[in-house]
């Protein structure tokens, strides 16, 4: 296995490399046919609902089930008929699944023994794995005697001292208390950054895909719906999906309208028109769908001043701190989520509900999705 | 006297729980299964233990007073003779030593027969898991004698056994099986396997499916994943079991009294035959003494063996 890893000839190819894998449960279609490139070394999220496939597609790659069709590649190794326990694959569940029974020093040194590695091998392998997640000295521990934020530390050991090609992560944070979170977080980044292991994460939390991540790959109903950097997915999501599924998003639905002078027209149904930058080469009368995030907006008492500014009464504000969450009732009925930064201490005009308020966001900060 | 009387009390304060503010609901719950095992355990012991120091008479019932009062003082007649013969007579030696090796036999062969009887079940779709626990317990529908003396006709000469190996020519002539030690396990084993399978199927089917799927993503094989994780974490099944087959065996005198011969003379047997042809009611009740005594060693074994395994043999 780790032989594989060193002749390797193109370390620029991916390290995972999947065609047209499809499965189904019964007459229940699980994935459809799925692609998917995982570059060498990098953190990869599949971010999806539960039943879009993710964790299936995660089994898969695992060797735990079988596919009904396609093709899995691992460092340019075809994996068909390859079992489980002979991929260059590990997986860290998300009960982190530690033996009760063996010390923190033997669940670490288990695969090593299964493998029959020798004894002054596997000690020193078990030691770089313990200095690696910094629990050198819990190895004579049980895992009942663990907090939760170092069982996870255990069960990634014990992977990583496998020195597989890829780790698995099957929602590494959902077992800890939401307060552990942020510093389990950056240290599984840490770990990964000093191993150059490559990490495919299944997650439904977007903030967690997008905290851990380079790269995300949404799922929808068994099929990966957008790949890309975490900005991209955010800032150029594919579709509504994918934008109201990373965050919010105010959505337009009309006719374009094609200007001179690179401007475009958004007639909506309800009689709000909105002003585009013609990135879109459309022409007039189609029905196009635009985006805008809702920090991209800005609210004020009188005209914003911006591209796009609407009228409006203030329907509901939450503070949350940091932020404020606003949602403005425009004329016409339509409603529009604002994300505001909250200005230090008690400066600044106080917004209340049923404030006559103003609504506006740049041309620019639109995103064309598909109607 | 007063520190007696503290230390009974926090005897009782551990009996009754630990808490404090229990209601009179709490109180009851405790206080029912406490009666019971005062009525149905502790006095039954205290009253064998009694009679097995009775001097023996030729009356009815055959034991004379442990007490009587001899010109205004009580005597005591009490008498150590069961004790002391049950530990110096070469026969009730015997006979324990039998029963203990047909118990533990017995044991070992349903934990080698009900280990891959319950994992089987244990890993069946989870739909037919119920139908075939129901399997294992069938034959509890039909009385223990009938199914013992069925044993009877089917390991004679002239029964299908015999006529099965005899037709496939794999022997000349029957096998004397019936009445041997050999068919004392025999019928034991299929006797008492249900009281193996059933906890070990509990065990089984608890062990989370995570911790053999992570052996298997480490590279062990199945065979290394079944010694290392799935067996001692379901020791506490095989423990459990074992001592259920273990304890109803040891005391075992139908089967032996059916199936076996004169080799096959086990204690219950011995008590059996003490108590109601000999009539020696003390020896009788010795006998059930010690074979108590012994009954506790695994029980406490058990019980240590289960601590020391600690939380995750819960």
């Amino acid at each position: 296995m780790m032989a594989a890893v060193a002749t390797s000839p193109d370390p620029a190819a991916p390290i995972l490399r999947i065609r047209g894998m499809a499965k189904s449960y019964g007459a229940t279609r699980v994935l459809g046919g799925v692609d998917l490139d995982v570059p060498r070394g990098a953190i990869v999220a599949l971010l999806g609902r539960s039943g879009s496939g993710k964790t299936t597609l995660l089994q898969l790659i695992a060797g735990l089930q079988a596919p009904d069709a396609g093709s899995l590649h691992i460092d340019g190794i075809d994996m068909r008929g390859v079992a489980a326990f002979d991929r260059p694959v590990n997986m860290m569940f998300q009960s982190y699944a530690l033996f009760p029974h063996m010390s923190v020093a033997d669940n670490i040194g288990y695969g090593l023994k299964a493998r029959g590695t020798p004894r002054e091998q596997r000690r020193q392998l078990t030691d770089w794995a313990l200095d690696l997640v910094r629990l050198e000295g819990l190895a004579q521990r049980r895992p009942d005697q663990l907090s939760g934020g170092q069982r996870q530390r255990v069960a990634l050991a014990r992977c990583l001292v496998m020195k597989p090609a890829v780790l698995l992560l099957d929602e590494p944070l959902a077992a800890l208390d939401r307060g552990l979170r942020a510093d389990v977080q950056r240290e599984l980044i840490g770990i990964q950054r000093k191993v150059g292991t490559t990490f495919i994460i299944v997650t439904h939390d977007q903030e967690e895909a997008m905290a851990l991540s380079d790269f995300i790959a949404v799922m929808e109903q068994g099929d990966i719906v957008q790949f890309g950097s975490p900005r991209e997915v955010y800032e150029r999501p594919a579709s509504a999906f994918v934008a109201g599924f990373l965050g919010s998003i105010n959505l337009f639905d009309g006719l374009l309208a094609v200007e001179a002078a690179g401007r475009a027209r958004l007639h909506c149904d309800d009689g709000t028109v909105l002003v585009l930058d013609a990135a879109t080469p459309a022409g007039a009368g189609t029905p196009a769908r635009v985006g805008v995030r809702p920090e991209r907006m800005a609210v004020a008492r009188g005209p914003t001043g911006l591209d796009n500014d609407f009228p409006g009464v203030l329907d509901s504000l939450s503070y949350v701190g940091n932020l404020s969450h606003a949602v403005v009732r425009l004329a016409g009925g339509r409603m529009l989520q604002a994300t505001l930064m909250n200005p230090g201490g008690a400066a600044g005009a106080v917004l209340r509900p049923g404030d006559a308020v103003h609504a506006g966001f740049a041309a620019a900060a639109t995103v064309s999705l598909p109607a | 006297m007063k520190a007696g009387a503290r230390a009974a009390g926090r005897l009782g304060a551990r009996i009754w729980g630990r808490a404090a503010g229990l209601t009179a609901i709490d109180h009851l719950t405790v206080a029912i299964p406490l009666a019971w095992l005062l009525v149905f355990l502790a006095l039954p012991i205290a009253a064998v233990a009694a009679l097995a120091i009775h001097p023996l008479r030729d009356s009815i019932p055959p034991v004379g007073p442990l007490f009587t009062m001899v010109d205004g003082h009580p005597a005591f007649h009490g008498t150590t003779r069961a004790l002391r013969l049950v530990l110096t007579d070469g026969l009730y030696l015997h006979a324990f030593t039998s029963a203990l090796v047909n118990a533990a036999l017995t044991a070992l062969a349903c934990v080698a027969i009900g280990f891959p009887f319950a994992y089987a079940i244990a890993r069946a779709p989870a739909r037919h898991r119920h139908f075939y626990v129901l399997l294992a317990v069938l034959p509890f529908w039909t009385s223990f004698l009938l199914r013992a003396y069925a044993w009877i006709g089917m390991l004679r000469d002239s029964g299908p056994l015999n006529g099965a190996l005899l037709s496939l020519g794999l022997i000349e002539r029957p096998l004397p099986i019936l009445y041997s030690p050999a068919a004392v396990l025999l019928v034991m084993v299929y006797s008492y396997l249900p009281f193996f399978v059933l906890p070990m199927y509990a065990v089984l089917e608890k062990l989370p499916a995570d911790l053999l799927a992570a052996a298997a993503d480490l590279g062990a094989r199945p065979w290394y994943v079944f010694r290392t994780v799935t067996v001692p974490l379901s020791f506490a099944g095989i423990a459990s079991g074992a001592i259920l087959v273990f304890v109803p065996a040891l005391g075992e005198y139908v089967i032996p009294e059916l199936v076996g011969n004169s080799d096959t003379l086990m204690i219950g047997g011995i008590l059996w035959d003490e108590f109601f042809q000999n009539r020696d009611w003390p020896l009788a009740a010795t006998i059930a003494l010690y074979t108590f005594g012994l009954l506790m060693v695994p029980a406490l074994l058990l019980r240590r063996w289960l601590a020391q395994l600690g939380g995750f043999a819960r």
